[in-house]
């Protein structure tokens, strides 16, 4: 077994992968990349439409040139990497970390690493965690699965297709299902807003006149061999009205019903999970339960822009050198989610150093206002033009924002949107 | 405030995709008949307004073969949005183009497309061989 030392392994080559390396390697860390994939830059090669990269490069760019833009950067940088290489455990004591991984050029790898970031991203959410009735036939993909065949592998998994779900990847897809000649009868959305960005709903949907169904659920998939229709049912105040069901010929169903991080390794290492995101518990440094292993991207939560991710991901690997330096936030406060807000990540402040905090909200509305308070007291008041469930909000301290705060030891800073 | 628009119907409503907001724009003819946008809350809303109602336009994202075996799909866009009728044509005409690789992200595959002055350009690196665009692994 070959065995290496690095201050830093970080675990997964995409966005958030790559933004952390690139920071630790600034702060002067060894640091290595270790890919499951034979490429580095993760979901983003497959996600060839537009709409990337606004805020970290100031222009619209596709996901395989937002990917490239950091592989450059990679390439230019002594940073290692390992492709096609899978961390089979994840191991943390007193003396460090070792992370073991298995690679087909150098077989088994064991990293001993003072540090480790974990950015693993996400898989989808199939038709077992939705539980779908009927038969199984071929003809039920995920969505992104979907994606990849269409665009990288070069595969068309079906001519008239439904889709359940409205989140991002699912519009994206029908656009892209409709380009490719096949004929998209309809999206399926349980929830009465589509969980989706408008412009998508505007630019994948509208454009082609493929109808949006929301409050409606798949309640049946049906077909032999392969799948034949669904029958969709309408739900009303959330009860399904059978006797409004109505069916839809089809071959294929593709799922965009949701994200789930991909923490298998990180509950190996017994760090702490939450349950509200799927996402490690992390502190105001991105640091998670187990000292020494950071978590950021969306294996931390589902963020809806690959910007934030960068964003977030570089934030992390300063606080990992920070961290690495025996530089450790003297008092920190912790973070609860109020009225109509789902989460907050991170789940502590440090009021010495004040940054940003990203959340989810549980409702929709226009001028909504966002609160936050220390121990009832409100210490800063944004306005929001619009907010809903689908779209994370940030929120930015400043040093005059945290200036005259004056947490004890057990007070709580509550977020809330009203 | 302008008091140019007339308390008429709009001549039709649309929901701007500048940015994530989604503004409900309507739009109304004024007395000398050009088009007013209101519902904006930008400038960019009142500019989309009247772009997508006179000749509306998208950035066209596609994948086109290539002549490998380890990359048989090249992504490619349009280097500026495309006038919406022209992108059932030109959708049909890279599906039946065949790309050599290697290629480098930015090359032109098709260039002012039917006349248009948009180039549709490759938006990502791939080499013949292997992952040599990419980082090798290394140690």
């Amino acid at each position: 077994m070959k065995e290496l030392e690095y201050d830093v392994v970080v675990i997964g080559g995409g966005a958030a992968g790559m933004a952390a390396a690139l920071e630790c390697r600034k702060n002067g860390l060894q640091t290595v990349i270790v890919e499951r994939e034979e490429h580095l830059g993760g979901i983003l090669l497959q996600c060839i439409h537009n709409g990337f990269g606004l805020q970290e490069f100031r222009q619209e760019l596709t996901g395989p040139e937002f990917a490239e833009e950091f592989i450059r950067q990679i390439r230019d940088s002594d940073i290692s990497v390992l492709l096609g290489t899978t961390v089979i455990d994840l191991v943390s004591d007193a003396t460090g970390k070792e992370v073991f991984c298995y690679s087909p050029e150098y077989g088994l790898v064991k990293f001993n690493a003072r540090a480790v970031v974990l950015a693993m991203g996400c898989r989808e959410r199939n038709r077992g965690n939705i539980r779908i009735p009927g038969t199984r036939p071929a003809g039920v993909y995920t969505a992104g699965l979907a994606q990849r065949l269409v665009n990288i592998e070069g595969y068309i998994p079906g001519k008239d297709v439904v889709v359940v779900g409205s989140g991002d990847i699912g519009l994206i897809m029908a656009r892209r299902m409709t380009w490719v000649g096949s004929k998209v009868h309809a999206v399926i959305e349980i929830q009465p807003y589509p969980s989706g960005l408008t412009r998508n709903i505007v630019q994948c949907l509208n454009d082609f006149e493929i109808p949006l169904y929301l409050s409606h659920v798949v309640s049946r998939i049906e077909g032999k061999e392969r799948v034949e229709k669904v029958e969709v049912t309408p739900l009303v105040n959330g009860i399904p009205d059978a006797d409004k069901a109505f069916e839809i010929p089809c071959d294929t169903l593709l799922l965009s019903v949701g994200l789930i991080p991909e923490n298998e390794l990180s509950k190996k290492a017994g760090i702490e999970l939450s349950p509200q995101t799927g996402g490690a518990l992390v502190d105001s440094t991105m640091m998670t339960s187990v000292p020494g292993i950071f978590s950021c991207g969306n294996v931390l939560h589902v963020h809806d822009l690959v910007d934030y991710v960068a964003e977030e991901a570089r934030r992390t690997g300063s606080y990992v050198a920070s961290y690495l330096k025996g530089k450790q936030p003297q008092r920190q406060v912790r973070i609860k989610a109020g009225a109509n807000v789902k989460y907050v990540n991170p789940g502590m402040f440090n009021p010495d150093k004040p940054d940003k905090l990203y959340l989810r909200t549980l409702i929709v509305k226009n001028n909504a206002r966002l609160e936050v308070k220390l121990d009832n007291r409100v210490v800063k008041s944004v306005k929001k033009n619009h907010v809903q469930p689908s779209e994370m909000i940030s929120v930015k301290f400043s040093a005059r924002d945290v200036a005259d705060m004056q947490p004890t030891s057990d007070s709580v800073m509550e977020v809330s949107v009203q | 405030m302008s008091k140019t628009t007339a308390s008429k119907e709009s001549i039709r409503e649309m929901i701007c995709i500048s940015c994530p907001i989604g503004c409900h724009l309507q739009l109304f003819k004024d007395e000398n008949d050009s088009v007013v946008v209101k519902g904006n809350r930008c400038p960019r809303g009142k500019e989309y307004g009247r772009e997508e109602y006179f000749a509306p336009k998208r950035i066209v994202t596609a994948t086109c073969r290539t002549d490998s075996e380890i990359f048989p799909r090249l992504a490619v866009r349009t280097d500026h949005a495309l006038p919406k009728e022209h992108i059932d044509n030109l959708l049909s005409e890279l599906y039946q183009m065949e790309v050599h690789l290697p290629v480098k992200r930015g090359k032109v595959i098709l260039e002012d497309y039917a006349g248009t002055g948009v180039n549709l350009i490759a938006s990502i690196t791939l080499e013949g061989g292997g992952n040599e665009g990419q980082v090798r692994s290394q140690l």
